[in-house]
């Protein structure tokens, strides 16, 4: 049956068209309950005979409860899918997961192409009365169709919807009712707060009137905001929360090319991190100088935390205050345009992680009580939820959703989801670190099993005389890496040649023999991108057979690997270069500490410990031939743990020692990378994947400049050549002067990221820090996706496999790396936040005091770097409250922090003694606190 | 985009193997010799077929020995939503040279020395798949017309979206930017006159997409067959009358 759908379309001139869709009506759509006789019963989901159908709103606001096992045979229309689906692409995007998971008994009914249940639009209909009438007549249909066998239980929030199902003879409940009748109280925990479009909530609010007044600024009218965007009054953007400063947003403008601050939980209006937001600029007299600004806004004061020392610009604090401030130019007044948000025209709500806030219990038990919850993330706001388990749930870290947020209350109205653990507990905070960096630690499905080879895995004949794998197992061919490391991807030979020159070889698992593209597996390890190291936890980006033992490059066992073989000559100038697929046999896994003892060990003259001198003396050319190039040796501040075996608590920290062993190995893994970055290139210039750090601008050095100005160093930044020179001068009287001068140095540099070669002119495929024209990641394909992109890419540019059909498609490989981006810097964040995690639980039990060095100067207090544990954090001269501005007094150029009688004063970079102390001033977020001895 | 959705049905209700609507009907403009109208959904052409008839301009004949096809395609003002101006554009000359090469792939022009035959094609309404129509619509005028021909030239496009390969596509999938294979074959001597492709498709992908646009293209060819038997089957009820 064929029946056209029109409707009215403004297209992209702006100009109103009529459009003509063709809908073809089907009569092989079937109801999907097993117990139907007339329909085919072989995609049949719905066995139970009480079936509901969910009204779109149902499913927008309480996706959370219909993710909740207690709640099953549900059918989804079609249309409410394609209203959630242009409404909310998140909920969508979980919708869809639980209609395709066997284990749920979700069912997808396209009542819009079947035959009976398609509803022709009726003139002056609207779409939404339109869409209610489909469901209600899909429903309808059901209750027909089933007739006796199964009850159809509709179940909106919508009230007309549901009088005019019950005047149609339709069974209807809201969601509530439907969760009452279901005896579940802890699941009305789950209800999101109904808002005023649906249902008003009168009883909510009877209890306190006095919080009935308006307490931010109404959100303009969305056509409001899109006449003010195009005549440039409002601006858009993403709205980005200052990670330090929760009452400090930033919305990066592209309409006036500079970012918007804006200040203050009032002008944010009620936006979050990450929502797009419209902005109208402050008039110019309100435009706050940075300096006057005051976090003291509402009364839960909260300020800088210690955290683990940032390693490039994007972890840092903002620096807020710019050079043109201190050029004594009094016209241009210092500050930036700031402005208020006029409306939200995307919200990025999604849940998080947190605890509530402490409180009593309500006299009678049992019943709702009101609490604020309190995320972990410092970016987001109190949530108001209702909760009928409080007793349970007050020491517990538990996740919770936004549902909405109007101009009455101050915070914005939520749902409990689901509980973490007990706060403290280590698995629990971990578990949270975990969910705030979007890392995903669910274990792999049983499709992504089923794609791994039987074990026990060994090379197969078939392998050994495959012609495109040499056989390399002759070879002495060993491993260094980090003591008790289980996922070996990388080894190395160095074998003297008759002509005096060296056989170097560089060893990669081969990991691409086992994730084919387009399997499960690959789909996983894509998402994942990365493995994810924490303190005293790995999330494995693929299956652990595979990184533990198929691909691993043990000692004593043979594997398959992927082997990058050079010529080189006794003064480290690559001869030739070649690729092979290869079989190896590793003789020897040694540590860092074991590679080092024996080149140290002058009695050992084995052939494995003069392969390992060799290599050494080869390395340092290389290294000091890199240096000359300009490659800059940055510092960055990596601690590790001594973990207690037994209570998994933290015994030790100090800061991660690096040997000439790890130099030596990086070395050749860099080498490998580099040359086939140019193997990938030379083959596919338009979409091989590579790897480039951006050269810092100006203004990101500013900070570096500063200081090092402030102490009387010159640095010349002019290339990488040159910061590179200038750092090597900058030798100060103590021995760590360099070392700090260099982490101050690297934190201003961005991340280096990948990126697909078509979408980049080659100039800018520059590696700034390794001074390299061309990089890319090939030597960890274990435990990172990109290399495994690479192993492909290597693996076509040598005519062995053909190149996987992702790599024709542009847009696609550009999504692939910026995912490979998003989930790299993911990791690492999550890595850190676990470091901080378990630095706060190692000085819980040991207050210490310790030497540190003052980095920044602040208005009241400096902020400094503890170089033996690798943390920073605020120093406080005055009081909470008090305003520093009264004893203290900072002078910027000389980077002092200046009692007012002259009497003390603080300067960049000089030694302080600190005691350090965790302390709880908020429940439930214990801090680090530095104090000055 | 989502072009199929998870239940496997497309944007208008179709799965990935079915084809629009077809409606056809010969001798639709009288005074041509041959003419047709070849519905697809919403693409609506209208064919009309002179000839064979002597040669109009000497010059555009270069072998003596066979007849000469011409074609003209063109789309109508009011074939889209909104105005046209062009009514020649690169496009259409294009088409028109498709169409005349596929045409004179089948006809037995050396039958007819001496002579050309006029096609004349015309969109009425344009939803995707107009190439496709048009030949379909020219087979029938010229089977119309009687002029004899080797088999039907029969064409219909695949496309290949969210991973899976769709037949027949509309305006809205032909926009999407993916692929479209525009296949033309003679049915009956199994032989293809025109495949056409933009974008790029591995093989292995592509030879799915042709293989489904074969498939249409022999439904499409039954149909045109029933569509002139039961035109016959007119003719010789009212002459008998």
């Amino acid at each position: 049956m064929l029946q056209s759908k029109v409707f009215n379309k403004k297209t992209r001139g702006g100009r109103i068209q009529k459009q003509v869709r063709e809908v073809y009506l089907r009569d092989d759509i079937y109801c999907g309950a097993f117990s139907c006789k007339s329909c085919d019963s072989s995609a049949a989901r719905l066995s139970s005979s009480k079936i509901i159908v969910v009204d779109t709103n149902v499913v927008l606001h309480q996706i959370d409860l219909l993710e909740n096992k207690a709640i099953d045979t549900v059918v989804v229309l079609s249309v409410v899918l394609d209203e959630v689906k242009n409404r909310n692409r998140s909920v969508y995007n979980r919708i869809r997961l639980l209609c395709s998971n066997p284990a749920r008994q979700f069912y997808v009914f396209s009542n819009h192409v079947h035959k009976d249940t398609y509803v022709q639009a009726m003139e002056k209909e609207s779409a939404n009365d339109h869409n209610d009438r489909a469901i209600r007549v899909a429903t309808l249909w059901y209750q027909k169709h089933l007739g006796d066998t199964s009850q159809v239980l509709l179940v909106t929030n919508d009230r007309e919807n549901k009088r005019k199902a019950t005047e149609e003879g339709i069974s209807a409940e809201t969601i509530e009712a439907y969760v009452k009748s279901l005896g579940q109280p802890e699941l009305l925990d789950l209800l999101a707060q109904p808002t005023n479009e649906d249902i008003t909530m009168e009883d909510a609010d009877d209890s306190r009137p006095s919080k009935r007044k308006l307490i931010y600024q109404e959100h303009k009218p969305m056509s409001e905001i899109t006449a003010g965007l195009h005549r440039g009054i409002y601006h858009q953007g993403k709205l980005r929360v200052n990670r330090f400063n929760p009452y400090e947003a930033y919305v990066g403008s592209e309409s006036i090319g500079e970012e918007i601050i804006i200040y203050g939980r009032s002008n944010m209006n009620r936006a979050f991190d990450g929502d797009i937001v419209a902005v109208e600029l402050l008039p110019r007299d309100q435009w706050q100088d940075e300096k006057a600004l005051s976090i003291a806004e509402e009364d839960d004061e909260e300020d800088d935390t210690v955290h683990l020392a940032p390693d490039n610009v994007d972890d840092a604090p903002r620096t807020s205050n710019l050079s043109h401030e201190t050029s004594g130019d009094k016209n241009a007044a210092p500050v930036r345009p700031s402005g208020r948000v006029v409306g939200v025209i995307r919200r990025n709500w999604h849940s998080y992680c947190g605890s509530l806030e402490p409180m009593s219990l309500p006299a009678g038990s049992g019943g709702t009580a009101h609490a604020l919850f309190v995320s972990k993330d410092r970016r987001i706001p109190k949530i108001r939820i209702n909760t009928r388990q409080l007793q349970n749930l007050l020491d517990m870290r538990i996740v919770v959703a936004v549902d909405s947020w109007d101009r009455q209350s101050r915070y914005p109205s939520g749902h409990y989801v689901r509980p973490i653990g007990k706060i403290g507990d280590k698995e629990t905070e971990t578990e949270v670190v975990l969910i705030e960096n979007d890392v995903d630690y669910s274990p792999f499905s049983s499709q992504v099993l089923a794609c791994l080879p039987p074990l026990p895995w060994s090379v197969s004949s078939e392998d050994v005389s495959n012609p495109v794998r040499q056989d390399l197992r002759h070879l002495l061919v060993f491993s260094v890496d980090p003591p008790g490391c289980k996922d070996i991807d990388d080894a190395l030979h160095c074998t003297s040649l008759p002509n005096g020159n060296f056989e170097l070889g560089v060893h990669i698992a081969d990991v691409t023999n086992f994730v084919h593209p387009g399997t499960p597996l690959d789909d996983e390890a894509s998402k994942r991108g990365t493995s994810v190291y924490l303190v005293e936890r790995r999330i494995d980006m693929l299956p652990k057979p595979l990184t533990e033992d198929i691909c691993s490059l043990r000692a004593d066992v043979e594997r398959l690997a992927f082997s990058v073989i050079w010529e080189m000559s006794p003064d480290a100038e690559i001869i030739s270069t070649r690729f092979t697929k290869s079989i190896i046999k590793s003789s020897a896994a040694l540590s860092y500490i074991e590679a080092q003892a024996r080149m140290d060990d002058s009695r050992l003259t084995d052939s494995l410990t003069t392969d390992l001198r060799n290599m050494n003396t080869l390395a340092k050319i290389m290294r000091q031939r890199r240096i000359d190039r300009g490659a800059l040796t940055l510092a960055s501040a990596e601690v590790k743990f001594d973990i207690d075996p037994e209570n998994h608590d933290p015994l030790n920290i100090g800061m991660y020692q690096i040997l000439e062993a790890n130099q030596m190995v990086e070395e050749f893994m860099l080498a490998a990378n580099v040359s086939v970055a140019g193997q990938i290139l030379k083959l596919f210039p338009s979409c091989s994947l590579l790897r480039r750090h951006p050269t810092p601008t100006r203004e990101m050095l500013e900070p570096l400049l500063r200081t090092a100005a402030a102490i009387g160093l010159t640095l010349d930044v002019s290339s990488s050549k040159a910061l590179a020179d200038s750092l090597d001068r900058a030798v100060g009287e103590d021995p760590y002067f360099n070392k700090l001068i260099r982490i101050l140095a690297t934190r201003c540099m961005t991340q280096a990221v990948y990126f697909c070669s078509g979408d980049l002119s080659p100039p800018e495929y520059h590696h700034y820090g390794l001074a390299a024209p061309l990089y890319t990641h090939f030597t960890s394909p274990i435990r990172r996706y990109a290399d495994v992109f690479v192993h492909r890419l290597l693996a076509a540019s040598l005519g062995i496999y053909k190149l996987p059909t992702v790599f024709q498609d542009r847009p696609q490989l550009t999504s692939v790396a910026d995912n490979l981006n998003y989930r790299h810097r993911n990791a690492q964040m999550a890595g850190r936040a676990s470091v901080e995690l378990y630095v706060l639980i190692y000085f819980r039990t040991r207050p210490t005091d310790e030497e540190a060095r003052v980095v920044k100067i602040r208005s009241n207090g400096f902020i400094v770097f503890v170089p033996k544990y690798g943390i920073e954090g605020p120093v406080y001269l005055t009081g909470k409250g008090e305003k520093g501005a009264g004893d203290w007094y900072v002078d910027e150029e000389k980077q002092k922090i200046v009692k007012m009688d002259g009497s003390l004063s603080y300067s960049v970079l000089q030694t302080v003694k600190i005691h350090m102390e965790v302390v709880e001033p908020q429940p439930n977020r214990p801090k680090l606190q530095l104090t000055l001895l | 985009m989502e072009y199929v959705n998870p239940e496997g049905l497309r944007l208008d209700g179709r799965r990935f193997n079915e084809m629009r609507q077809i409606v056809a009907e010969v001798g639709v403009v009288s005074k041509a010799d041959g003419s047709a109208v070849f519905e697809m959904g919403n693409t609506k052409v209208i064919a009309a077929v002179y000839g064979p008839r002597e040669i109009q301009n000497k010059s555009q004949q270069k072998k003596n020995d066979h007849a000469v096809v011409l074609c003209e395609y063109s789309m109508a003002q009011f074939s889209t939503g909104d105005r046209r101006r062009q009514k020649f554009d690169r496009r259409s000359t294009e088409l028109s040279l498709v169409i005349r090469q596929t045409m004179e792939a089948c006809i037995l022009t050396e039958l007819m020395p001496h002579s050309q035959i006029d096609i004349f094609l015309q969109v009425l309404q344009a939803d995707g798949g107009t190439r496709s129509a048009c030949i379909n619509a020219a087979t029938l005028a010229l089977a119309d017309a009687g002029i004899p021909m080797r088999d039907l030239a029969v064409s219909c496009s695949a496309g290949y979206l969210n991973s899976t390969p769709l037949l027949d596509l509309n305006y809205v999938e032909d926009s999407a930017g993916g692929a479209d294979v525009t296949v033309g074959i003679l049915p009956k001597l199994d032989k293809v006159s025109l495949l056409q492709m933009d974008a790029k498709l591995p093989m292995e992908t592509f030879e799915t997409v042709f293989a489904l646009a074969s498939e249409g293209c022999k439904a499409i060819a039954e149909r045109i067959r029933e569509v002139l038997q039961e035109n016959t089957k007119q003719l010789e009820y009212r002459r008998a009358a």
